[in-house]
């Protein structure tokens, strides 16, 4: 059973609210890694081969498969750069991020 | 059932009786002969558990601790050079919320190596959160050990049941071995709130910032609190069920008394034939033996000592560059209360020196004869 | 618009670790977590000593993991695995696996006891330990899983590490646990088909994953993957099994045995290094894989 994620930061105001021994709550979802990057990959899907190389080796789960093709979670991507240097196409490139 | 077993067995039988489910434990004089028992116990079925013959007793404290939070009722038992190895693993328990209980030998820490009693080893133990109860007979072992589970899993805070290297733990002493359907109908089975498994997962004890750690500890503090209310109801539930009530401490003559001993474990026993002694030869004596060491029993000590002319205070401990360690809380409990009679320190019984009625009697002569404390520490039979 | 065809994942795609975790940029210990999870499913309990991993999972009162998690003492991850597999038959689940989850520190070091007992005594556990080759999480000094040569915080340059890296996977086939096995997360496959067979199999499992460090290495961190596919290919960490701590396989048979020196270029930590001291690298590094060899064809 997977619970539901919600990508929110749990504050609490009153120890009676916290558990008895530091236990987790929710997920890490609400922590936006994102803003981490300084440089972003987009990918040309139209020279993509599908061959999910980029989905498997991306250490964040940042790289989803949507209608066949792998579209980058800008949200969470923090810009490593795997993605584009293990595609066989090279068909991912890094680009600035815009400030 | 009525048998006599050592105050080892004693351990095991209560282990045995609460239904552990899983003990992992290490062997170390003079606690050897708990796991042994508890050993053969678990090959021939009398008890249903899982005994994981761990390598050392810091692996021992931390398979224990992955035990309960599973879900199991665990226990264990150490002595001295054991107990420290597991230090670190003592607040582990505690700050993690599990029910451990375990029994701890009193005996010295070393160099040089000695296998017989004292209290520091259990003592210096005293900060990380573990509640402590001192016994004096093989009967209060087992009893305590029973009542120590149902304790620590409804506060869900750790508890240790010390008992003297020798003087007690080889010591053979009739024993009212209870029924184990009757400890079931006074122990039900252990069902934690939260534990691990797949079904709900959490992730235990991660990483915790500064803005939440205090209110942890602080609830921690705060359930600690609530332990001598609970331990009393408890053992009067004991009491009706099996005939023999624990409490928190012991009240021998105190209460007309006009110098009262303070004592734990056996030499509190030993203690109270002393004062028979006394009293034949007019003086008026008392003994209050100290039980549950943590939590702190403040209002019974206050409330017992408060009318006595003098307290004095037997420590089979020191705590380096302070004093003796029972001597110490005994003395800021009393700090700043309406009536307090002076406290004398003593320090007697390293190291598994004899600690005899005559200890007692030149205790009290000395008391008597000072109206207060000259020295910080009183030493009691070191040849100087 | 090209019509596009069905896509087909080597993995399965659900993912039991979450994105918004704390690890570094091209961590190779996330990928370890996330192959591994892949292979063993949901009803997996993990032990975490102190390493990377008690940090990236996230703080209090989060976790980027989708199974329950112990974060324990730092030498305790197989004492502690050894006492949940315990407690949970106790309570009745014999079902959920157990795991140990243990960076080089953690196994190689201060672990090592608990790891050595939970081993003989054939625990039912599966003891995964991610190897980024020093202890990382305390800001990168030297593990005796630190490869020769290698700088570190406390094997400065003028003091490198000069002394092998531990052979672990010997130490743990003199245990003679029924399953040990290396693997490397360039070998996503691998390191999940790995995991797959461990899960079946009952007793103390060992599984050594090559995780590189971007952060501790010196190196970039889009790199990861390259590392972790040289260093297979140049049999500085050859991929294979060991059953019963006897019978040793080859996970891939690597043709083309490839010199160290571009894989040691590629990571700063190694940068201070000589060609003679290079060549003495390249050297033992033949000897162990010949070492090695002689133990995969002694077992046929």
């Amino acid at each position: 059973m997977i619970r539901k994620k919600e990508a929110k930061k749990i504050v609490f105001q009153s120890e009676k609210e916290m558990p008895m021994m530091p236990m987790s709550l929710g997920s890490m979802l609400y922590n936006k890694t994102g803003a981490w990057r300084n440089i972003r990959p987009v990918v040309d899907l139209e020279n993509c081969i599908q061959c999910g190389i980029c989905w498997k080796f991306c250490p964040d789960m940042s790289i989803f498969i949507e209608n066949e093709f792998p579209y980058v979670n800008y949200d969470y991507c923090k810009g490593c750069g795997i993605c584009a240097e293990e595609c066989p196409a090279k068909c991912i490139a890094m680009v600035e991020e815009e400030k | 059932m009525k048998k006599v077993i050592m105050g080892n067995h004693a351990l095991s039988y209560g282990a045995m009786l609460a239904r552990s489910q899983v003990i992992a434990a290490y062997p170390i004089t003079p606690q050897t002969q708990v796991v042994e028992l508890l050993s053969e116990m678990c090959a021939d079925k009398t008890l249903d558990a899982k005994f994981i013959k761990v390598e050392s007793e810091h692996s021992a404290m931390a398979a224990c601790i992955g035990a309960s939070v599973a879900g199991a009722r665990t226990f264990t038992a150490t002595s001295s050079q054991g107990l420290a190895l597991m230090h670190e693993m003592l607040h582990w328990a505690s700050g993690g919320r599990l029910p451990v209980v375990m029994g701890d030998i009193n005996r010295s820490m070393g160099p040089g190596w000695s296998i017989w009693t004292d209290q520091n080893d259990s003592l210096s133990e005293r900060d990380t959160g573990w509640m402590q109860y001192y016994c004096a007979s093989n009967q209060e072992v087992l009893d305590t050990v029973i009542q120590a589970f149902k304790v620590s899993e409804r506060l869900a805070i750790p508890s240790m049941v010390i008992l003297d290297a020798f003087a007690l733990s080889h010591t053979y002493e009739v024993v009212d071995i209870p029924d184990q359907a009757k400890v079931d109908a006074y122990l039900p089975p252990f069902r934690p709130q939260v534990r691990l498994t797949p079904d709900d997962p959490h992730a235990f004890g991660g990483l915790t910032s500064p803005e939440h750690y205090f209110e942890l500890r602080y609830k921690l503090q705060k359930d600690m609190e609530k332990a001598p209310a609970l331990i009393e109801e408890t053992g009067r539930e004991y009491e009706k069920m099996f005939g023999r009530y624990l409490g928190l401490v012991e009240d021998y003559l105190c209460e007309d008394a006009d110098i009262i001993l303070v004592t734990s474990g056996t030499a509190g026993y030993t203690a109270r034939v002393a004062v028979d002694e006394m009293r034949k030869g007019g003086i008026k004596a008392g003994n209050l033996r100290i039980k549950v060491f943590r939590p702190f029993p403040f209002e019974h000590v206050r409330r017992i000592v408060k009318n006595a002319k003098k307290v004095a205070v037997v420590d089979r401990n020191i705590s380096y560059g302070h004093h003796g360690m029972f001597f110490q809380e005994v003395k800021s409990a009393l700090y700043g209360q309406d009536k307090s009679p002076p406290v004398f320190g003593f320090i007697a019984g390293l190291g598994g020196r004899d600690i005899t009625p005559s200890t007692f009697k030149e205790i009290v002569d000395i008391t008597l004869s000072k109206d207060k404390p000259e020295e910080e520490i009183i030493w009691i039979g070191v040849k100087r | 618009m090209k019509k596009p065809r069905t896509m087909k994942l080597s993995l399965p795609e659900e993912e039991l670790v979450g994105s918004g975790n704390l690890a570094c940029q091209g961590c190779g210990a996330t990928l370890a977590m996330r192959y591994v999870l892949k292979a063993l499913g949901q009803r997996t309990v993990l032990c975490i000593p102190a390493c990377c991993w008690s940090v990236i999972d996230g703080p209090f009162p989060h976790s980027c993991l989708d199974v329950p998690v112990y974060h324990c003492a730092f030498e305790t991850a197989a004492s502690t695995a050894s006492g949940v597999k315990a407690g949970l038959e106790m309570v009745g689940d014999t079902e959920t696996t157990v795991v140990a989850w243990a960076g080089d520190g953690g196994t190689f070091d201060i672990g090592i006891q608990a790891l050595s007992g939970a081993a003989e005594r054939n625990d039912d556990i599966i003891y995964v330990c991610y190897d980024n080759e020093a202890y990382m999480n305390t800001g990168i000094q030297r593990s005796s899983a630190t490869p020769f040569g290698a700088w570190t915080t406390t094997t400065p340059v003028k003091h490198f590490k000069n002394r092998p890296k531990k052979d672990i996977d010997a130490i743990m086939a003199a245990h003679r646990i029924p399953y040990i096995a290396t693997a490397s997360i360039a070998y996503a496959e691998d390191v999940y088909k790995k995991a797959k067979k461990a899960k079946d199999i009952q007793g103390t499992r060992f599984l050594h994953i090559y995780a590189p460090c971007p952060t501790g290495w010196k190196s970039r961190p889009e790199d990861s993957i390259r590392l972790a596919r040289m260093v297979v290919q140049n049999s500085i960490f050859p991929l294979y099994e060991i059953e019963n701590g006897e019978k040793y396989t080859l996970s891939i048979k690597v043709k083309d045995k490839k010199p160290i020196h571009d894989y040691l270029k590629l990571q700063g930590r190694f940068r201070h290094l000589t060609e003679d001291q290079i060549k003495f690298m390249q050297e033992e590094v033949d000897k162990n894989w010949a070492r090695l060899l002689r133990k995969v064809e002694s077992s046929d």
